[in-house]
């Protein structure tokens, strides 16, 4: 059996590029590791719940937008619409920090009068920093700055303001420490703060099963518990891969979404020849709290938190196991839904020190994570509102989940800091796309694989 | 295939690609682009779903030719009355 495509890994980018392949008629198959698809996006079941691993919410919503807007974009590259993802609006989000909160909506304008109120003068100032993402988004962010940090503080002049605006998007999408790549950055801070932010109320996995179908209806192929071991090379040519059982299958191109170290790994001959690319050093840790009442009962009110207990954000590998001076918290249940959702709950996600999860035995693994959730309540509790006797069930991924079922080294969520931008490796036919090649998130991670697929391989 | 035939397979495609756009009223004349908004990527779409569907190839230099209804069918004709 000889494809025209294998595509490593069944996540957001792996199946939109098979969905975009397949329907063009290419015999493609995709070849999963994990008995599972959805890659970093993926879910599991728990204490006799769904749980997602990922998604807090999919960025880039904008229903109304303009056709121009990444999400629409994408959606009719997968000849899909808006409605099929049944994605439902936030309430509301802040942004905590010691001296200020700052809330933001779906509306850009809330979030800029906000500015305005708290920091004199930078209403404008934000303004004029969306209409140059606006600009480099029109560009494809071509000549964006290299630091984020420099780029936001070229436009707003209160240091302040620039740590807090950093946060949710350096939480969201920052494979680097301390800073961002800047055209990263004007992407995530237009997905997130003039787009926003919505949630399928059944979690990622109606939009991992909607994928699915779209790319077997077009005849492509899955098949799960299907690691790849090695890149067969000839000639500065890929000619196949090897299975994890040592099956052979041959192929005429490959679309890796393993990340660019992890594909390096398997096909050393991928290494960029320009570029010393170094694995990726930020890992998350996040506890899933199961509550038995409605969060916002409690007065658990925003969809999701973004917290620093410093007044300098600090994004960091951690020192400690759980750097719990930072994080995300997100409800679920706090989204425009039809209908209140069955299971409420809170995740909390903290910097989480990869060493520590990965070094530990089984007894000191299971300790950590009750030690380290609850340190991370503590605080969490002086940020929003109480709720840790409401809770009946909590469960806890931490780097060492990560990277087991997703492969990525470190658990590193964002990748590695090598960006690949036009998604070619040294090996004139094997092609890299999802993290690693730039865009992140959901929807980021969707475009990818098409864009990819689209320039490579149709 | 006719040039009615060939102007609604253009019609079919284009409506998968963009499915809430108003396809009723297209002047033939006018630059499809100007009455329907259809960005570079939908428009290459079309040319790929031309060769998936009725195994037509419009090489790059042509683009031009498909800027009008009209001129599509006129440019498509050719390729596409022996199908």
């Amino acid at each position: 059996m000889r494809y025209d495509v294998v595509i490593i890994g069944a996540g957001m980018s792996g199946l939109s590029a098979g969905v975009r392949l397949a329907h063009f008629g290419k015999k493609v198959a995709i070849l999963e590791r994990h008995y599972r698809v959805g890659g970093l996006n993926s879910f599991y079941r728990s204490g006799g719940y769904d749980l997602d691993v990922g998604l807090h919410a999919v960025t880039n919503y904008s229903p109304d937008g303009p056709k121009s807007a990444p999400m629409a974009r994408l959606l009719r590259r997968l000849r899909m619409r808006m409605s099929d993802l049944e994605l439902y609006p936030q309430k509301v989000s802040r942004i905590v920090f010691p001296d200020a909160t700052l809330e933001f909506t779906n509306d850009f304008d809330h979030l800029a009068r906000q500015s305005g109120k708290l920091f004199p003068g930078q209403e404008e100032s934000l303004r004029r920093l969306k209409d140059e993402v606006f600009r480099l988004y029109e560009n494809n962010f071509s000549g964006a700055p290299k630091s984020a940090r420099r780029f936001a503080s070229s436009f707003i002049t209160a240091p302040d303001l620039v740590e807090m605006l950093m946060c949710p998007v350096m939480f969201y999408g920052s494979a680097w420490e301390n800073d961002m790549e800047g055209g990263q950055f004007a992407l995530l801070f237009m997905s997130l703060y003039c787009e926003g932010f919505a949630r399928p109320k059944n979690g990622i996995r109606p939009i991992l099963d909607l994928l699915v179908e779209r790319y077997k209806n077009s005849g492509g192929e899955m098949r799960l518990r299907s690691g790849v071991q090695r890149i067969e090379v000839l000639k500065g040519k890929a000619v196949g891969v090897v299975l994890d059982n040592g099956d052979t299958i041959e192929c005429e191109a490959i679309l890796s979404s393993a990340g660019l170290m992890e594909t390096i790994a398997i096909c050393p001959e991928a290494s960029p020849v320009d570029l010393a690319p170094e694995a990726g050093r930020m890992s998350f840790a996040e506890s899933i709290n199961i509550i038995d009442r409605p969060a916002d009962e409690l007065g658990l009110d925003a969809s999701i938190t973004f917290f620093s207990a410093n007044r300098k954000f600090r994004y960091r590998r951690s020192a400690l196991p759980v750097d719990v001076q930072s994080g995300v918290i997100c409800v679920p249940g706090n989204f425009c839904y039809d209908e209140p959702p069955d299971t409420h709950m809170v995740r909390i996600t903290n910097i989480a020190d990869p060493g520590f999860w990965e070094g530990a035995d089984k007894a000191g693994y299971e300790k950590g994570k009750i030690e380290w959730r609850d340190k991370s309540l503590e605080v969490v509790e002086t940020i929003v509102p109480e709720f840790s006797d409401s809770v009946t069930y909590f469960d806890m991924f931490t780097p060492r989940t990560i990277r087991k079922f997703t492969g990525h080294i470190n658990g590193a969520v964002y990748g590695s800091p090598t960006k690949l931008g036009d998604g070619k490796t040294p090996v004139e036919n094997v092609f890299v796309c999802g993290t690693d090649q730039g865009y992140l998130g959901v929807v980021g991670s969707m475009i990818s694989g098409v864009e990819i697929a689209n320039q490579r391989l149709l | 295939m006719t040039g009615e035939g060939i102007r609604q397979a253009i019609i079919d495609i284009i409506r998968e690609i963009v499915p809430d756009e108003d396809l009723s009223g297209i002047d033939a004349e006018k630059p499809l682009r100007d009455q329907i908004d259809l960005d570079s990527m939908d428009f290459l779409d079309i040319v790929m779903e031309l060769r998936k569907r009725y195994s037509v190839e419009v090489p790059e230099q042509d683009y031009q030719e498909l800027e009008s209804m009209s001129s599509t069918v006129n440019y498509l004709l050719p390729k596409m009355e022996s199908l």
